[in-house]
């Protein structure tokens, strides 16, 4: 949803990143504002992932320059714990598998380092299993997976199912989903997709990271960026992606070539 | 060597029931001379942590050991026995149906046999127990038994010396768990022989907890007869220096043997698990998962061998060592040692050597832990794979489901 008034909750402002000294990220500006959706689109190596990862302050990944300011803050400057429990939210395209640590008190530990932030009192383990079980009918999860380890033997889907009970948990402000639809076969991705919309409100910001359409069919987002070499090439409504599906991205290529880059 | 016999002599004489295992043990001390570096099983040991095993005065009758009453409650059923060098363990117990008192004639036919088969019965931690060990608590176990549970307890700079035998009849059934605890610079010399007879089946826990400065010897001879079922399950934390050394030997084939281990280091000790299968008959199975975790300046060592020879053909062997590094200083050095002959064996082996994670920590960091409750929390889970394996609910009643965090320094 567009709203002209609307606040600024994420700015993005001409970002460069390297990884082991090579520059993946090459100047991406985007601005994100309450109650709107963002989808990013782009081919695989385009440098989308690498986005969310610096979002969230993955230690690997460089800013070399550009800023991110998050609520008036500068988000760069803050560990990845701090901006979680400020409201960012990532969802992983690889989920971690963590063998030994149960998920269930995982979800509490995490549930709880956020409800502190926002000045709510930390839920105990009876109250939390209380909460968590209505959370878990966002995502239509059976409840066996709170007792297993992290991840641990989770399918593709039921990781991505994980991710977003995370996130309907959390209740971030900025949530970043890095293709959450993939591995999702049509049925788990309207629960998905669902559970998203659910959680989308006036007062928060998504950002998707996809290169199908089809999620888009779901989640109708307000604007569409393409993601090439690590810079938004272009920016447009809706319908930017089903031109995309039709098109393809050879004009991608095209551009660059034409800028002289890639 | 010269501090060996200076030791030897100021002994007590050799009493009991083991009194002419003493005097061949203390014989054997004196002819094999204090362990060497340039015996490949010492090579990697700090042999000043075993010298300093014989300033510490030996546990006897008139040593005085009293149980703190912080030790959890025994699970309904199981019989806790406390096995010591000071008392008879089984003083005021009538033992339940099945387990009886292996004494006499048939423990002296017993004594010793299960450690031959293993070959280690001339070892020098072996000696050492036999040299010094005055107690044993040796019982023969029939039909399907309660739980066991044994606790060994040293303080006070003592040198304990503890013995256990047990005989498991065909077709038994035992679920044992062995506490072995020490604190105040003390030290433990343990040895144990199982007999499985066929068709039994073990469940064996050690759960071996010193507070950093203690020390802890233990030799575990185990002998599998025919469609045996063993299962070990050991772990060790807070040993200034440790030696563990399981010795499994299948005597006749298609038995299953499986063992898991894992010790915990920290400040500048040093523990090590040498294990050695043995397959003497056709179609035996091995499960082996050595976990280690070396913090600060520890050093922890694992050698595993197995043993396969020509007659132990179809045997189905894997062997896996994982370690985690949590200090650029903590050192480990783990090796498997195949000796197989059969040549239609499948055996598989693998060792790892890794740090936390960095997508782990970083994956629970995204989700508002902290860096430090991150690593702890991976740290845990790690432990708590093996952990959960204990017979007897072991870590959740000694432990509160996890180790005791020490304070690293990295
Ligand atoms: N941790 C990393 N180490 C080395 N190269 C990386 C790392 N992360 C990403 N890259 C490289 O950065 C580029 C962009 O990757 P990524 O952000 O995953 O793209 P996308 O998500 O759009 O498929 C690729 O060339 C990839 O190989
Ligand atoms: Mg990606």
């Amino acid at each position: 949803m567009i709203r002209p008034d609307a606040e600024l909750l994420l700015e993005i402002n001409d970002l460069h990143a390297s990884v082991e000294d090579k520059p993946i990220l090459n100047g991406v500006t985007l601005h994100l504002k309450a109650g709107e959706i963002h989808a990013v689109m782009g081919r695989n190596g385009s440098g989308k992932s690498t986005l969310s990862k610096v979002l969230a302050g993955h230690p690997a990944y460089r800013v070399t320059s550009g800023s991110v300011r998050y609520l008036g803050r500068d988000l760069l400057e803050l560990e990845p714990e701090e901006r979680s429990r400020l409201g960012i939210f990532l969802g992983f395209q690889y989920p971690i598998e963590i063998p030994g640590v149960s998920n269930l008190e995982f979800l509490r530990v995490s549930t709880n380092a956020r409800r502190q932030n926002k000045g709510q009192g930390e839920l105990d383990t009876f109250d939390f299993d209380d909460h968590v079980r209505e959370r878990l009918q966002v995502v239509q999860m059976d409840p066996a997976f709170l007792e297993r380890s992290v991840n641990e033997g989770f399918s593709g889907g039921e990781k991505k199912r994980n991710e977003i009970l995370q996130m309907a948990l959390l209740d971030p402000v900025v949530a970043i989903l890095d293709e959450t639809d993939s591995g999702l076969d049509i049925d788990a991705l309207r629960i998905v997709a669902g559970g998203v919309n659910q959680l989308a409100s006036p007062d928060n910001c998504t950002l998707l990271i996809t290169h199908y359409q089809r999620l888009l069919d779901e989640i109708i987002p307000d604007y569409v960026h393409v993601m090439a070499a690590g810079r938004i090439l272009r920016t447009g409504g809706s319908e930017l992606a089903l031109e995309l599906e039709k098109t393809g991205y050879d004009w991608v290529d095209q551009q660059l070539a034409a800028e002289g880059v890639g | 060597m010269a501090m060996t016999e200076a030791w030897l002599t100021q002994l007590p004489d050799p009493t009991g029931a083991l009194e002419p295992v003493q005097r061949r043990g203390r014989l054997a001390l004196t002819e094999q001379g204090f362990p060497s570096r340039r015996q490949e099983s010492w090579r990697l040991t700090d042999l000043k942590r075993l010298e300093a095993l014989f300033q510490l005065s030996l546990a006897n009758d008139s040593s005085h050991v009293s149980i703190p009453d912080s030790w959890p409650t025994v699970p309904e059923q199981a019989l806790r026995l406390v096995v010591n060098n000071t008392n008879d363990p089984l003083a005021g117990f009538d033992l339940p149906e099945g387990i009886s008192i292996l004494e006499g004639v048939e423990l002296e036919q017993a004594l010793g046999h299960t450690l031959s088969r293993c070959q280690c019965a001339s070892e020098w931690p072996v000696e050492l127990n036999h040299g010094v060990n005055q107690q044993i608590l040796a019982l023969r176990i029939r039909g399907k038994v309660p739980p066991i549970e044994l606790v060994t307890f040293a303080t006070d700079a003592m040198f304990m010396p503890t013995r256990v035998l047990l005989l498991v009849e065909e077709k038994a059934e035992l679920e044992v768990l062995q506490v072995v605890i020490a604190k105040g610079h003390a030290a433990h010399s343990h040895l144990l022989e199982i007999h499985l007879g066929q068709e039994s089946k073990v469940q064996h826990g050690l759960l071996a907890l010193g507070e950093g400065k203690e020390s802890l010897l233990a030799n575990m001879a185990i002998e599998q007869e025919v469609r045996s079922h063993y299962s070990m399950v050991a772990v060790s934390h807070g040993w200034s220096f440790g030696r563990l050394e399981p010795n499994v030997v299948q005597v006749g084939g298609q038995a299953s043997s499986s063992i898991h281990g894992l010790s915990v280091t920290a400040a500048d000790q040093q523990f090590a698990v040498h294990s050695t299968m043995r397959f003497e008959g056709p179609e035996g199975t091995l499960d082996q998962v050595q976990k280690t975790v070396a913090a600060d300046r520890s050093h922890s060592i694992f050698n595993g061998a197995i043993q396969v020879p020509r007659q132990a053909q179809r045997t189905n062997a894997s062997q896996l060592s994982r370690s985690l590094l949590l200090s650029g200083r903590a050192r480990v050095d783990a090796k498997p040692e195949l000796q197989i002959v059969a040549d239609d064996v499948r055996c598989t082996h693998g060792a790892t050597v890794s740090q936390l994670q960095e997508d782990q920590l970083f994956y629970l960091r995204s989700r508002g832990i902290t860096e430090s409750s991150a690593a702890s929390l991976l740290l845990r889970g790690y432990c708590k794979e093996v952990l959960d394996l204990l017979p007897l609910d072991a870590a959740s009643r000694w432990l509160d489901g996890a180790l005791p965090e020490g304070e690293t320094n990295p």
